[in-house]
């Protein structure tokens, strides 16, 4: 039982850390010291100071303010994504496996032809002949992201139809959707929202990785990937500004990545390690 | 593999390569981006209405869907992927130019992370939840939550602008220009990698047999040679191709963060530019270089897996 509570008191440690980081992200307009879109061009590429903490880029903005606004736009494209891929995977996954035949055939069809191809490839084209824009970044992932909920809802309905609560039910005569909604659903739920919770940092990632190269958000929006690609251009005189949104990334990426493990092992205790 | 297995394979690619066509065909179609108003104006000269009318003609732009991926797929299958708009040559040879950067990259990315994570999984495993494996593990994970860009970014500022040990921006191929990106690219990798070497020895080790030969006094590193690497093998080749797979887009990105000459930077560079035929053939090689590798993968099983072998399966 010992570890029992050490994976809930570290699961609780996480989940305080993740709401920090969200609440970094709603209170964004107390939090910032200054308007994350105000250019003052004298104040141009300013080092850290006790004015401006993490300095100013070329447009003379505060670092630090952008960063904060940056963890809204981070986490509002990343749950978004994630919440319809989710959605979308689950559905047509638990669809197929419920429906068997000919819906399952063509469904699994189409995931395997999406797994069989490197998915951040087809994103980056997607995104990129879409126009580089905070929605085409989100769509373009999610476009190639879905099938692995696809795969895990039909193989968790797949197992879970040959029991003898569903059998009990299609006898007593409840509608398919009734079914799936009653009896399927809430008996993956748990298993596809760990996936979900565990995948949130590397969605995280790959957003910022398209923002990078210009095909997710468009300046002046304050983001992490953008910003990078912004400091780039002045890696050598003002370092700071690819130091701390890279810096913000790793933390909240982290931070999101220990607590899905952390949310998988107290969901699931068998499987740790 | 069996011959009939080999055969199914195939045409599951050919039906694959069909399907992501199409699929960036009409993503083309559908795009907002005016290629021909983006070709002229790299021409910069005032261009008129029927100028823009008759290159359209010309690139076969104003006709329906259907007819537009037709022709294109009937150029592929003769070996004629198109024109590129910027570049100005066929899309084929454009391809062609670019290969060898990422090949290059790819392999040395590739060797460097086996050399990284395979005795650091290694280590990892055998000293299991003591200080190198939590030592291991922490930076894995810290691997992980890195995006690789930044990581490159980190490693140009302080190996190539502060330390001046190697030079900053790429141009050509060359060993001294490769060492950041491969680097980089293996980091990123050997994040993962390492986990799942680890996870694929402890497997091993956890195994009735191991103990078997501990007990009749064999010494670790017999074990670990003649036992434990040659079983474990087997699921890390699997996840080597998909590391591999996440490698030829991952390189994308590093390529334009360090300027390299590849594959990656000439696709950013070809949706920038809607130049289509290029970004077209771009994700076709790139599924047939990933499917290629994975085909690759599951043959080299028929020999590395003597059960395999006896016709089995």
């Amino acid at each position: 039982m010992a570890g029992l509570t050490k994976d809930k008191f570290l699961f609780w440690l996480y989940t305080f850390f993740v709401l920090l980081i969200l609440s970094f992200a709603i209170f964004a307009p107390w939090l910032a010291p200054y308007d994350p879109y105000d250019a003052v061009m004298r104040q141009s590429l300013q080092a850290p100071s006790g004015e401006h903490l993490f300095g100013t880029d070329k447009l003379g903005r505060d670092c630090l303010s952008r960063i904060i606004y940056g963890a809204r736009t981070s986490l509002m494209m990343t749950l978004s994504l994630v919440a319809v891929i989710t959605v979308v995977g689950t559905f047509i996954g638990v669809l197929a496996g419920y429906m068997g035949g000919k819906v399952d055939t063509v469904l699994m069809r189409i995931v395997d032809m999406m797994l069989a191809f490197p998915g951040i490839v087809l994103a980056i084209a997607i995104a990129g002949m879409l126009g580089g824009n905070i929605v085409n970044a989100i769509l373009a992932l999610a476009a190639v992201s879905w099938t692995k909920y696809a795969r895990l809802g039909r193989s968790l309905t797949l197992k879970l139809r040959q029991r003898d609560f569903i059998a009990a039910a299609v006898t007593n005569g409840s509608r398919p959707l009734y079914i799936l909604w009653r009896h399927i659903l809430p008996n993956i739920l748990p298993t596809i929202v760990v996936t979900a919770a565990m995948d949130i940092g590397t969605m995280i990632m790959e957003l910022a990785g398209l923002s990078f190269l210009g095909f997710g958000a468009q300046p002046p929006t304050p983001e992490w990937g953008l910003m990078l690609n912004e400091g780039r251009q002045h890696i050598q005189t003002a370092p700071w500004l690819m130091l701390y949104p890279g810096t913000a990334i790793l933390i909240v990426v982290t931070v999101f990545n220990l607590w899905g493990d952390s949310l998988r092992d107290i969901m699931d205790p068998q499987r740790v390690n | 593999m069996k011959r009939k297995e080999l055969v199914h394979r195939l045409m599951q690619m050919v039906i694959t390569l069909f399907g992501v066509s199409l699929l960036t065909f009409s993503l083309m179609y559908l795009s907002p981006g005016d290629p021909v108003e983006m070709l002229l104006e790299v021409a910069d000269t005032i261009v008129s209405e029927e100028t823009i009318a008759e290159t359209r003609a010309q690139l076969g732009l104003d006709k329906p869907f259907h007819v537009q991926y037709f022709r294109w797929l009937t150029g592929v299958l003769q070996g004629d992927m198109g024109m590129s708009y910027s570049a100005k040559m066929p899309v084929a040879d454009r391809l062609w130019q670019s290969l060898p950067g990422t090949l290059v990259l790819a392999a040395s990315a590739t060797v460097t992370m086996l050399l990284i994570s395979v005795p650091c999984g290694i280590l990892s495993a055998v000293y299991r939840n003591r200080p190198l494996d939590y030592f291991i593990r922490g930076i894995s994970f810290l691997g992980v939550s890195m995006p690789s860009f930044w990581v490159g970014l980190i490693l140009l500022y302080v190996l190539g602008l502060k330390l001046r040990l190697f030079p900053i921006a790429g141009g050509e191929v060359s060993f001294d220009r490769m060492v950041l990106p491969t680097l980089t690219l293996a980091i990123a990798m050997a994040a993962k990698y390492t986990r799942q070497v680890r996870t694929a020895v402890l497997e091993e080790l956890g195994q009735e047999y191991i103990t078997g030969a501990r007990i009749r006094g064999f010494p670790m590193h017999k074990i670990l040679w003649r036992h434990v690497l040659p079983n474990a093998c087997l699921p890390l080749i699997t996840l080597l191709g998909l590391q591999i797979g996440w490698l030829l887009g991952g390189v994308a990105v590093i390529e334009m963060v360090f300027s390299w000459p590849g594959l990656g930077k000439m696709a950013v560079h070809a949706i920038e530019m809607r130049d289509y035929p290029l970004v077209q053939g771009f994700v076709l090689w790139i599924a047939v270089l990933y499917m290629g590798i994975n085909l690759l993968v599951d043959i080299s099983y028929t020999y590395l897996d003597p059960r395999l072998k006896k016709g089995g399966c």
